[in-house]
């Protein structure tokens, strides 16, 4: 299975990361997204289980939520559905979730039958470093690498101490507040970036608000070792609900000039 | 942060990590303020001259009399405001004052604590926006008025089920984008530390008062306190001056709405699981995946699927007792008891009247029952005419 680190390492460019609610605006459909997703040329996969109370989630994506749980979406068919990604391709996935989710199915179990299925790490929204003890040991046990975030507002001493917790990426969050398209990339990122380069070695990926091709060729250009873009992919999905055929090609045009743009 | 804001397996922090500064700062705020002399001195004038503590502690008499033991009314639907919520809102309010921000959200159900923070807003000068659910803003329309009068914005919240989780959810949204100059004036002894603790500091005035009255008019403690539970913050206020008195009896209601059999109801401690939800750890109604479910209950205060840490230890532990009473049982109390005392029982507070009532025939007569009448029913009027059973 592919690993983080060799998919860093791999790469001499940003690594391109779209996320997905699994199973918006449902399973078959959402199947499909993620495969043109991945021929367009994404190199790591940030999929999210929907939750009824996604605190840290702007409307794009709690409309995501609301459309795959409605579909009828459940951790089963999550799982299902990323073995069935895994078997398309092998690719690095990391899934970022709520916490009362994995809490219900079971901490340890969750993240063994995860990791089983394909998963590389699992990101929660609502669990702080402070926290680390209740998910670090079982999730390395299980054999995944650990994600945790950063923020803009995140002081140094415990940006360090978060950086040691993440053995696969920092999932960097490029402004204070939730997820959602924004039409320029927030002037909080950059010294971000350089903050985190000066203290430590893992790769650092940036989400939260990027959604131009622009905006992604910053990043790289910043530093970043990965981009993920969600709202403005997810907004796709919702403004083509009514021709649910034509959204994996227009998401792989999409992410092409995405990857162009971070390729140059 | 300093402390873990654990009570036993309950509360913790569970936010993103954009909240944990904003959340250090409060922190580190209120134990720097809350015993300083000039904070608590300012405090106890505003919570006298403003909001008009302390509370009288009221013996019901023909009410005592309907059900065969003695009940006492601790008083807060006298406050200013009309409920305990203003014991809150005028303690974070100063403290937010004191750490120099300038805007107050908060979330708000039946609109109590909406209005208690907008009162505060514009008693300290401060721009007030308050995230209530779309059904919510419907059925409590007199309290909107009031909150919009007093100059605060009332953002209406749709999607989802339009009530109190739902406003939570986009307050919380909010603040992690506004988290520098913003204060997040949490209603309820609920959500991530350290809300729990200082929600419970401001509203244990309840206890204190109650606890000194109930000596000094009945001359003993009493024998049973009651309260009713939501996000509990009127029953943590009471119940906490009387949790190290082991003969007293605490008993927590909660909405039971069509009954407990049927789902539809928010009782998250008679029928709900652990779980994890706006920041804390507590008992939680949702389904075996751990999706939130939808709860129902006709006093809008009550609404909400969790509930405060303490008192979910305080069940397991066994110091206090949580039982949960019908929206049938609660509609039926509003009116006898304002016919019997002449005093209109927010439909919050009458859910612990209403377990008192069924307690009728089955205490000793000499019992001498505290009920904390958390606030007072001119809200709820309309919403109780509607309910009549045709005659």
């Amino acid at each position: 299975m592919k690993t983080y680190k060799q998919t860093f390492a791999e790469l001499k460019r940003a690594a391109l990361i779209p996320f997905f609610v699994i199973g918006d605006p449902d399973f078959d459909t959402s199947l499909e997204i993620v495969k043109a997703a991945i021929d367009g040329g994404a190199d790591i996969l940030e999929l999210g289980i929907a939750f009824s109370d996604p605190i840290a989630d702007g409307p794009t994506i709690q409309k995501a939520d609301i459309r795959a749980l409605a579909a009828g979406m459940d951790i089963e068919k999550a799982k299902d559905f990323i073995k069935k990604i895994k078997a398309y391709k092998d690719i690095p996935i990391g899934l970022l979730m709520y916490y009362n989710l994995i809490y219900q199915y079971g901490t340890e179990k969750f993240f063994v039958d995860f990791a089983r299925a394909g998963v590389n790490s699992v990101l929660i929204a609502d669990l702080s470093i402070d926290d680390v003890d209740e998910i670090y040991a079982p999730a390395r046990k299980a054999g995944l690498d650990t994600v945790f975030m950063i923020t803009p507002n995140t002081e140094t001493e415990r940006a360090k101490k978060i950086a040691e917790k993440c053995t696969g990426f920092i999932y960097t969050v490029s402004l204070l507040g939730v997820t959602g398209g924004r039409e320029t990339l927030s002037d909080m990122i950059k010294p971000l970036i350089s903050r985190l380069k000066s203290i430590t070695d893992v790769p650092v990926c940036v989400g939260f608000g990027v959604s131009k091709p622009q905006h992604a060729a910053e990043l790289a250009k910043a530093g970043a070792d990965g981009v993920i873009i969600g709202s403005r992919i997810v907004k796709i999905i919702e403004e083509n609900l009514n021709d649910k055929k034509s959204i994996p090609a227009k998401i792989k045009t999409f992410l092409t000039q995405f990857k162009e743009a971070i390729g140059r | 942060m300093k402390h873990n804001g654990r009570f036993g397996q309950f509360g913790g922090f569970y936010v993103p990590e954009v909240l944990i500064p904003a959340l250090e700062e409060m922190e580190k705020a209120f134990y720097k303020y809350y015993k300083d002399k000039k904070f608590t001195a300012e405090l106890d004038v505003l919570s006298h001259d403003y909001a008009g503590r302390p509370t009288p502690l009221y013996y019901a008499t023909r009410f005592s009399e309907l059900v065969g033991f003695k009940v006492y009314i601790k008083r807060e639907d006298l406050l200013h405001g009309g409920a305990h919520k203003v014991n809150n809102c005028l303690g974070q309010g100063l403290l937010a004052k004191y750490m120099g921000k300038t805007k107050l959200i908060a979330e708000t159900g039946a609109g109590q604590h909406g209005l208690a923070t907008s009162m505060i807003g514009a008693l300290f000068g401060m721009q007030t926006k308050i995230f209530m659910g779309a059904i919510d803003i419907e059925r409590q329309s007199v309290n909107v008025h009031k909150m919009r009068l007093c100059g605060a914005e009332v953002i209406s919240v749709k999607g989802g089920t339009e009530t109190l989780k739902d406003a939570i959810n986009e307050a919380l949204r909010y603040w992690t984008a506004n988290v520098a100059d913003t204060f997040y004036l949490f209603g309820t002894a609920c959500g991530p530390h350290p809300y729990p603790t200082i929600v419970k500091h401001f509203q244990s005035c309840i206890g204190i008062e109650a606890r000194a009255q109930c000596l000094e008019k009945i001359g003993k403690l009493p024998d049973i306190v009651t309260a009713c539970v939501g996000g509990g913050s009127n029953a943590i206020g009471i119940f906490s001056a009387f949790i190290d008195d082991k003969n007293v009896k605490l008993v927590g209601v909660e909405p039971a709405g069509k009954g407990i059999k049927t789902g539809k109801h928010a009782a998250p401690l008679n029928a709900g699981k652990v779980g994890i939800l706006h920041g804390t750890k507590m008992y939680l109604m949702q389904n075996k995946e751990g999706q939130i479910l939808d709860t129902e209950s006709i006093s809008a205060g009550l609404d909400y699927p969790g509930v405060g840490p303490e008192h979910c230890l305080l069940k397991d532990t066994g110091r206090a007792q949580y039982v949960a009473v019908e929206d049938k049982d609660v509609l039926d109390i509003f009116d006898i008891f304002t016919k019997c005392e002449g005093i209109l029982p927010a439909l919050e507070s009458s859910h612990s009247l209403a377990w008192v009532y069924s307690q009728k025939g089955k205490l000793p007569a000499d019992t001498t029952v505290v009920v904390n009448l958390s606030g007072r029913g001119d809200k709820d009027v309309d919403i109780v005419e509607r309910n009549r059973k045709p005659l």
